[in-house]
């Protein structure tokens, strides 16, 4: 339903649209996020649940970050997927979701993906001069060298790390 | 009046038994409670199974009021030189218990967020295995570091410790010479350590 009225108010924002099971996803374009949100928060959709993102390294449009939204008077919810190439930036929403805040500085943490905007745009999780953004296909599970992986024996077994 | 002997009145003993026999049976616990290894911390201190049939029962959750570390569960990366500070601020003579496969060998985290082992950064002197391990576990380490306590000399304890004091003033200097945040400091510090083959930085 919610779709209807954003094609209505917003004629040719949404680009692609899938419903599976009741879930209800629209994907947009960055420029037009801002304008999507107004009308979302004023048809009811209120809480913002989460913020994520998804790395597809082939794509050209490298991630899409994830947004979901629940309208707590209809319990209708919503998720809108918004791309972004590799070193883009999407809008902050820390103008209309105080929540925003520190989801937007994980996702910045963990993807490496700006938000104008943004009060504060920190690393949340891990420590400022981590080396990468952890959740991307292409950071090796153990961080390469961080606090010396491979290199480091271990004080017991003779010095000898064991076997791998 | 009957003659009074020596022998029942006066007992010779060795220093280091005396006061490390008064030392083991009064440790003071404090909980690193990080992850699922607390909950079995918790048992292990509840009437069930009650640590303070060791003597280990006045748990302190201020570092300056314990002497015997608790480390249960994952310790991060991030958060390794809380855990540096948190043993530095505990009063002397203190121990240390590495409780559960995370702490002691990063386990099956073996990941970039997640210290491979806590004795890389400071002292343990049990490790306990399982994931978590069971209270009885606990206590069988508990009572492994009475035993150990037993046999140490004061000496000794007070040159452990103060080795390790020498790595975190190191730490400090690093990060005040080079403006190193202190995960940077205790990285750059491993790194070194793992060049010259011993593994730990302390």
């Amino acid at each position: 339903m919610i779709i209807e009225h954003i094609d209505a108010q917003l004629p040719g924002t949404v680009t692609d649209r899938h419903a599976f099971r009741g879930d209800q996803t629209i994907v947009i374009a960055g420029e037009h996020l801002l304008a999507v949100v107004d009308l979302l928060h004023r048809e009811g959709f209120q809480l913002l649940v989460d913020i994520t993102a998804v790395d597809w390294p082939e794509r050209e449009q490298r991630f899409d970050v994830v947004y979901h939204w629940l309208n707590l008077a209809s319990q209708e919810r919503l998720r809108v997927k918004v791309p972004v190439a590799d070193g883009g930036s999407v809008p902050s929403l820390t103008g209309s979701f105080k929540t925003a805040n520190w989801f937007e500085r994980e996702v910045f943490d963990m993807f490496g993906i700006g938000f104008d905007g943004h009060p504060d745009l920190r690393r949340l999780l891990t420590w400022p001069d981590f080396p990468g953004h952890a959740l991307r296909k292409d950071f090796p599970l153990d961080g390469g060298d961080v606090f010396c992986m491979e290199g480091c024996t271990a004080p017991y077994n003779n010095g000898e790390r064991g076997g791998r | 009046m009957s003659e009074l002997d020596i022998n029942d009145a006066v007992m010779t003993t060795r220093l280091d038994a005396v006061v490390n026999w008064g030392r083991k049976n009064s440790l003071w616990p404090m909980p690193f409670g990080v992850a699922c290894c607390a909950i079995e911390f918790m048992s292990m201190m509840a009437s069930r199974f009650d640590l303070s049939r060791f003597g280990a029962e006045a748990m302190r959750f201020s570092p300056r009021q314990s002497d015997m570390m608790l480390i249960l569960g994952t310790i991060t990366n991030k958060m390794a030189p809380v855990l540096r500070t948190i043993y530095a601020q505990m009063a002397e003579p203190k121990w240390v218990i590495s409780v559960g496969v995370c702490a002691s060998s990063g386990g099956m985290y073996r990941t970039y967020a997640t210290l491979q082992g806590v004795d890389r950064v400071i002292p343990v002197d049990v490790y306990v295995p399982g994931c978590p391990p069971r209270p009885e576990s606990m206590i069988y380490g508990v009572m492994k570091l009475q035993e150990k306590i037993e046999k140490e000399s004061l000496s000794m304890r007070k040159d452990h410790i103060a080795r390790f004091y020498e790595s975190l003033a190191r730490q400090e200097s690093l990060q005040a010479e080079k403006g190193l945040t202190s995960q940077q400091a205790i990285r750059e510090m491993l790194m070194d350590a793992g060049e010259r083959g011993v593994g730990t930085i302390f």
